[in-house]
């Protein structure tokens, strides 16, 4: 008896893995959850995104492994965090046209209000700066309103919670040099290499 | 300082098949789907105030207990789709047996055989989710075998 009974009540519940992605989908759209993540595979490894509300929140890379990322958005941010990858469907179609070399401009809407009024002025003024040219610290320090807060704009960029779509690798030294980039130099070359057509 | 607590996907990765078995015992595959939703919405929404250090597994059963158990009490739209006799999508027939007797259950000795051998809950807990006593717990999932017993 116990053996038929337990393998009812415990059998293949194959229901269950639709019904959860049904749930999380749901929660995203619904902003029940405050972030919907996904991961995208680019030319530069995987990413991390995650959105709420407001727009992106999260353009991650990704050389952690996932648990441990989100572990850090979910203490950062929220626990309230669902997996959905069509929630974030805005922002990786722009991606993939960026990455083919057919989009400039990013439009879906970001979340700007998880930054410091600083960080905030150095990173719009960063997001101003057109695809395929570039600025320098002390260019956005002043665009900031702060013209010798270079190394704090610095700083700020370090910090950018949505690489690539807030292009901070735009950013470069004054005498030209590539300066410094969270992702790494290759990425920053990767891309300037991409906005200037020469991949 | 205490552990924060995971993300929210992480209890839906661990434990969304037993919170589907758990619901498929208490008020059957067709329903399940409904309750399931409802069980995980509202843990999305208390999901802040769980304390932490508490067992996230054991709380999600004790969610999807009351929701299975309002979903046993809304009047129904249509008799016809009394769960409780209603078979689940397509059980070879041996199965019948297996799910009609445990339907047949009161719902307390239900919830208490579904979170002992679903949940693998132990006593204390089952009685904090059905809302009785440890040893009233205890006693609804003896009778409950007792009764599958007598049908298997």
């Amino acid at each position: 008896m116990s053996d038929k009974l337990t393998r009812k009540l415990r059998g293949p519940a194959p229901e269950a893995l639709d019904a959860a992605r049904r749930f999380a989908d749901r929660a995203a759209a619904e902003h029940e959850a405050d972030l919907a993540y996904t991961t995208f595979d680019s030319p530069l490894g995987q990413l991390l995104m995650a959105s709420g509300e407001r727009g992106l929140a999260v353009l991650h890379y990704l050389d952690e492994p996932l648990d441990e990322a989100l572990e850090y958005l979910s203490s950062k941010r929220s626990p309230r965090i669902v997996e959905s990858p069509r929630a974030l469907d805005p922002w990786r179609f722009e991606l993939d046209e960026y990455f083919a070399g057919s989009r400039q401009r990013f439009d879906a809407p970001l979340d700007w209000d998880a930054m410091t009024r600083f960080q905030r002025a150095v990173l719009r003024a960063t997001a101003a700066i057109p695809y395929g040219e570039t600025s320098t610290y002390t260019g956005v320090a002043g665009e900031a309103g702060s013209p010798r807060g270079q190394r704090a704009a610095g700083n700020a960029l370090g910090s950018n919670p949505m690489a690539i779509i807030i292009p901070c690798h735009r950013v470069l030294h004054l005498g030209g040099g590539l300066g410094g980039y969270t992702g790494g130099l290759h990425r920053k070359h990767y891309l300037l290499d991409l906005e200037a057509g020469r991949l | 300082m205490s552990e924060p607590l995971p993300p929210f996907q992480t209890l839906l990765d661990n434990h969304s098949e037993d919170v589907w078995r758990t619901l498929r015992a208490m008020v059957g595959a067709q329903a399940a789907e409904d309750c399931f939703q409802e069980t995980f919405l509202a843990a999305l929404r208390a999901y802040p105030r769980l304390r932490p250090g508490s067992s996230p597994r054991a709380w999600l059963l004790t969610i999807a207990h009351n929701k299975a158990i309002d979903h046993l009490r809304r009047p129904r739209a249509d008799e016809l789709e009394t769960d409780e006799l209603e078979a689940p999508p397509a059980p070879p027939p041996p199965d019948r047996d297996v799910w009609g007797a445990v339907a047949a259950l009161p719902p307390r000795q239900r919830a208490a055989v579904a979170l002992r051998y679903i949940g693998d809950l132990s006593h204390r807990e089952i009685g904090a989710a059905i809302g009785c006593s440890e040893e009233a717990s205890r006693r609804s999932l003896t009778d409950g075998l007792k009764t599958l017993r007598r049908q298997l």
